[in-house]
């Protein structure tokens, strides 16, 4: 198994609102989700999950119901606001804008190697 | 949820919080099972992925954004629980802030009622008050209060002005009911327009009233209304007697009205008064305010009055040349209460700081001592500013509290204190609590608190740890004896301010009280008294009817020579008229003036005033015979010289408009503190003249009845002659009375009521600030020593006797006392000299003041000192040794 590398700081909020801008989902679930999509590769440190949640929930980006799950057991789920949507919509962009702007400089100095 | 939802369900939040971590580990669990793992190992598994759920669940608290609130609640609980624990302290600390703060609060409260609070009028901003200047300047200074032909003329000539103008009136009301004297105004019809004051019923005088030839109409007070109507509406419309005059009543004034500080009873239209007095340009006596109309301003205002000034003074060179009118913003008129107010303030303040001292040294004290706790908690991991933070929670908690018990105090106390206030305090209907003055409270109390907390909590994580946990509260590092040492210095020296402040008030009161008023006090009754008004037709009548007066008089049992008296000594009021003693004419503004009195001739033996030289009037002195006038010894000096005065003239005007007249004088008289006790040496005018009422001239007799006063001397007590007095002087149609009725000893002692005033209030804090200080020295020494006791132990055992430990504690107390005296003394000449400008007859501070005050300062300070001193001094070696 390869060692599992850390989520780069403040990647962790990003993630969560994509998983929860599929529906309402309790924490239980985000965390799964977040394993399964990382492919076991990224570590989602679970202590630091709920935190997030309600710092997201604080800010409005967030909205939480008691729901029941389909085994008919009460979890606090969470569902992206319309402030939450926005938000998602310029943090993905500005990721994607660092992660090209990285791979770019990456791309160059293994260039220069050659 | 937002903010507030969160902070108030904080109980329902925990519990949701834990049911979500809950169902998480719950889930996880479950799955692992599923995927083959064992229970108990899955358990484990979950539990490790999740991290400690303690740790998650504070994280998840500090991401709710109410933990500042949270633990500010934990705090003051926390700060309550050791107040209880401690009631000791708590209650000393909070006495002494309640007492500081209630003090403060009370001040502040009348501060605010009488010097801060805008003027009770809609939009005061644009209320003028009007009043001439003139280029020259006599004694009294150069501005003057109008004349009613300046006024009419400055209203017509300034467009940015709605004016209204008043002059002293009210009179003798005779019925409805017996007669009795009003007091009142005689008002210009647009006053009520011009202030935006509402009648209570009824309306205002018409423009049409306001001339010669309008309906006699009168507003009338609301307690007037009361007394004579018992608060019936159908007093308006119906008719009183005024002044012999009948006069239908229109409207009746709200309650408490007050025009220029003064009760208003009646009011009667200005426009009326056909008085020759009233038409004289050169009869200053009008007051005049004015709202500036929308889109005018203050400015625009005084270039039209000063176009008016011009114009008037070319018109009326005699009487205009070199006089100009201005108006000024209205404010409002408190006189000499200023200072006395703010004085008080500073008291009140310089207390309230000794006590936040006192306290502060207290609870350094306490944390000294609970230094193990505190190091105890950075060690399990509380952060500095944190322990920083719930120190001063602590000191604000009982700040707060000191500040609520202080405002219950100030609610109690506001009302006596008005009520004891020297004279008769301005817009004291506007001193009561509210929300301006609560805020000043709370400031006043939060700023306590950190002012007491933050010596304690700068301290408190400034500690080594280790160091402190070992060591425990033994020893004491130099930094907290110092800071110790510096609260009692400024303790002892705020205290010698107050002490220096209180002594100077004492000694001047000594000094005024023993000065010599230049009349006898002693027996005297004096009386305004308003002679019948159908007397006043004829001059014949108007004597006839003062002989009868004062032939009843003297028939009262007890009543031992009555004389008539213009200007009563010490009750206010004044005539001052500019003389000299050459009949060339002397520009005015060069020429001295001196206070002329009318008087009838048995003045100089009803007052008991000294005759100098010569004479005093005698009934010989009639109209038409030699016109004579007594002087003072003062004008004697001021207009003689050395020489004799007797048998020589000056000259003078009597009244305005009449050309300089000579008068002979014939006597020479003591000086009367006629301003007051205290006022009277620091008066611009000084001198003083006596002449004869009956050498009034007749046009003038009329005006001068009206502000004639009875002096008696009896041989009982005075105020026991009183109802007699008014019964025989009724006349024959029943309605001629006395009022403003005084004896000498009550006129002498209110001319010092302002100077009692405070010397019983600074008194009474000097008292409280030299107690404070001196619970300050005992509560420090008694802790420093206490912290020393092991060293006192060393030094025993190596030999030092009882006396040289006594000594080293007493040695320590007099160098913080020392030091305090110093800087308070320095601060004290500054206190004294400000004391000096702001109160009358006050001298400079004399450096037995400062003697005598500091002498028990340090007598007092050191007898607190001695019994930390002596208790240090029994200290047993072996039991000393042995703590260590």
């Amino acid at each position: 198994m390869k060692p599992k590398s850390d989520l780069p700081q403040g990647t962790l909020d990003l993630l969560i609102l994509k998983v929860a801008a599929q529906g309402p989902v309790h924490g239980y679930a985000i965390a799964q989700r977040l394993q399964q999509v990382s492919r076991d590769v990224v570590q989602v440190p679970q202590g630091s999950l709920y935190p997030a949640l309600h710092r997201l929930e604080n800010r409005g980006l967030l909205a939480a119901d008691w729901k029941e799950t389909e085994t008919g057991r009460e979890a606090k789920f969470y569902r992206l606001t319309r402030k939450g949507r926005a938000q998602l919509g310029t943090e993905t962009a500005s990721w994607r804008r660092l992660t090209a702007a990285v791979g770019l400089i990456l791309r160059l100095s293994e260039g220069g190697a050659e | 949820m937002n903010w507030w939802h969160r902070l108030l369900h904080r109980n329902r939040m925990e519990q949701q919080l834990d049911r979500e971590l809950r169902f998480h580990l719950e889930q996880h669990t479950a799955d692992l099972i599923a995927q083959g793992c064992e229970p108990g190992e899955a358990r484990r598994l979950a539990r490790l992925t999740l991290g400690g759920p303690e740790q998650v669940k504070e994280q998840c608290r500090d991401a709710r954004g109410t933990r500042w609130l949270e633990d500010l609640a934990q705090d003051v609980r926390y700060g309550l629980r050791t107040l209880r624990q401690n009631p000791g302290f708590a209650a000393v600390g909070l006495l002494t802030l309640a007492l500081g703060i209630g003090a403060t609060t009370v001040m502040f409260t009348v501060i605010n009622g009488v010097l801060l609070k805008p003027l009770p009028y809609p939009e005061p901003g644009r209320l003028v008050w009007l009043q001439e200047r003139t280029d020259w300047k006599t004694q009294r200074g150069d501005v003057w209060a109008l004349t009613y032909p300046n006024y009419l003329d400055c209203r017509r000539g300034t467009p940015a002005l709605e004016m209204a103008a008043l002059f002293y009136g009210g009179g003798t009301l005779s019925a409805p009911g017996a007669a009795e004297h009003v007091t009142g105004f005689e008002i210009s019809s647009g006053l009520f327009s011009v202030l935006g004051i509402r009648l209570l019923q009824g309306r205002a005088f018409l423009p049409e009233e306001d001339r010669p030839s309008g309906a006699p109409v009168a507003i009338i007070g609301y307690d007037l209304w009361q007394r004579r109507f018992a608060g019936s509406a159908t007093a308006i419309g119906s008719e009183m007697v005024l002044d012999g005059k009948p006069h239908t009543v229109v409207g009746i004034a709200p309650a408490r009205l007050k025009l220029l500080e003064e009760d208003v009873e009646v009011l009667t239209p200005l426009g009326q008064d056909t008085s020759p007095i009233l038409h004289n340009r050169e009869a200053h006596g009008i007051g005049a305010w004015g709202r500036l109309h929308p889109g005018a301003t203050i400015e625009e205002a005084n270039t039209e009055l000063a176009a008016v000034g011009r114009q008037l003074a070319e018109q009326y060179p005699k009487s205009n040349q070199g006089r100009t009118f201005f108006a000024e913003p209205l404010r409002p008129q408190v006189g000499d209460n200023r200072a006395t107010l703010w004085l008080l303030l500073g008291a009140v303040g310089l207390v309230l700081l000794i006590a936040c001292a006192n306290i502060a040294s207290l609870m350094l004290a306490r944390a000294v001592s609970r230094d193990r706790e505190l190091a105890m908690r950075v060690a399990l991991g509380a952060g500095r500013g944190r322990l920083a933070r719930q120190c001063l929670t602590e000191s604000a908690v009982l700040g707060l509290a000191g500040g609520a018990l202080g405002v219950l105090l100030a609610a109690v106390g506001i009302g006596p204190f008005v009520t004891f206030w020297p004279g008769s305090l301005p817009r004291a209907e506007e001193v009561h609590l509210d929300g301006h003055v609560l805020l000043f409270t709370l400031a006043a109390s939060l700023a306590s608190g950190l002012l007491f907390g933050l010596a304690p909590a700068l301290r408190a994580p400034a500690r080594e740890l280790e160091q402190a946990l070992r060591a425990g509260s033994r020893t004491v590092a130099g930094g907290s004896r110092r800071l110790h040492g510096s609260f009692v210095i400024s303790e002892i020296a705020l205290a010698v301010v107050l002490l220096v402040a209180a002594g100077m008030l004492g000694r001047t009161m000594l000094r005024l009280s023993s000065l010599d008023p230049g009349v006898n006090i002693h027996n005297v009754l004096i009386a305004r008294t308003a002679l019948a008004p159908g007397t006043l037709a004829s001059p014949a009548r108007i004597r006839a009817a003062w002989e009868e007066i004062l032939e009843r008089a003297r028939s009262v049992p007890g009543v031992q020579s009555i004389a008539m008296v213009d200007t009563v000594p010490m009750r206010g009021g004044s005539n001052q008229i500019p003389y000299s003693t050459t009949p060339a004419a002397v520009p005015r503004n060069q020429q001295p003036l001196v206070f002329a009195n009318c008087v009838t001739p048995d003045y100089l033996s009803v007052m008991g005033i000294p005759l100098r030289r010569g004479r005093f009037l005698t009934d010989q002195d009639r109209l038409g015979g030699e016109a004579v006038a007594v002087i003072d010894d003062v004008m004697a000096r001021q207009g003689f010289g050395g020489q004799d005065p007797v048998g020589r003239q000056v000259w003078l005007s009597f009244a305005l408009g009449r050309p300089p007249e000579p008068v002979t004088v014939v006597g020479v008289v003591g000086h009367v503190r006629q301003w007051g006790l205290a006022a009277d040496d620091e008066a611009a005018v000084r001198a003083q003249l006596y002449y004869p009422f009956a050498q009034v001239p007749d046009g003038l007799l009329h005006r001068w009845s009206e502000v004639m006063s009875i002096a008696v001397r009896t041989g009982i007590d005075p105020l026991s002659v009183v109802e007699p007095l008014r019964k025989e002087v009724r006349g024959a149609s029943n309605d001629q009375v006395i009022y403003q009725i005084r004896t000498m000893e009550q006129l002498a002692s209110a001319s010092l009521a302002r100077q009692r005033f405070l010397l019983l209030l600074f008194g009474i804090f000097a008292g409280l600030a030299l107690l404070l200080a001196c619970i300050g020295i005992y509560g420090v020494l008694a802790y420093l020593t206490n912290q020393r006791v092991p060293e006192m132990g060393v030094r025993m055992a190596l030999g030092a006797s009882a006396g040289d430990v006594t000594w080293l504690v007493l040695r320590e107390s007099l160098g913080m006392i020392f030091a305090g005296v110093a800087a308070g003394s320095l601060c004290a000449v500054a206190a004294g000299s400000l004391l000096q400008r702001s109160v009358e007859g006050m001298r400079k501070a004399e450096p037995s003041t400062f003697a005598i005050m500091i002498a028990v300062l340090m007598i007092a300070a050191l007898f607190a000192s001695l019994l930390p001193a002596r208790r240090a001094s029994r200290i047993e070696p072996m039991t000393a040794l042995r703590q260590e």
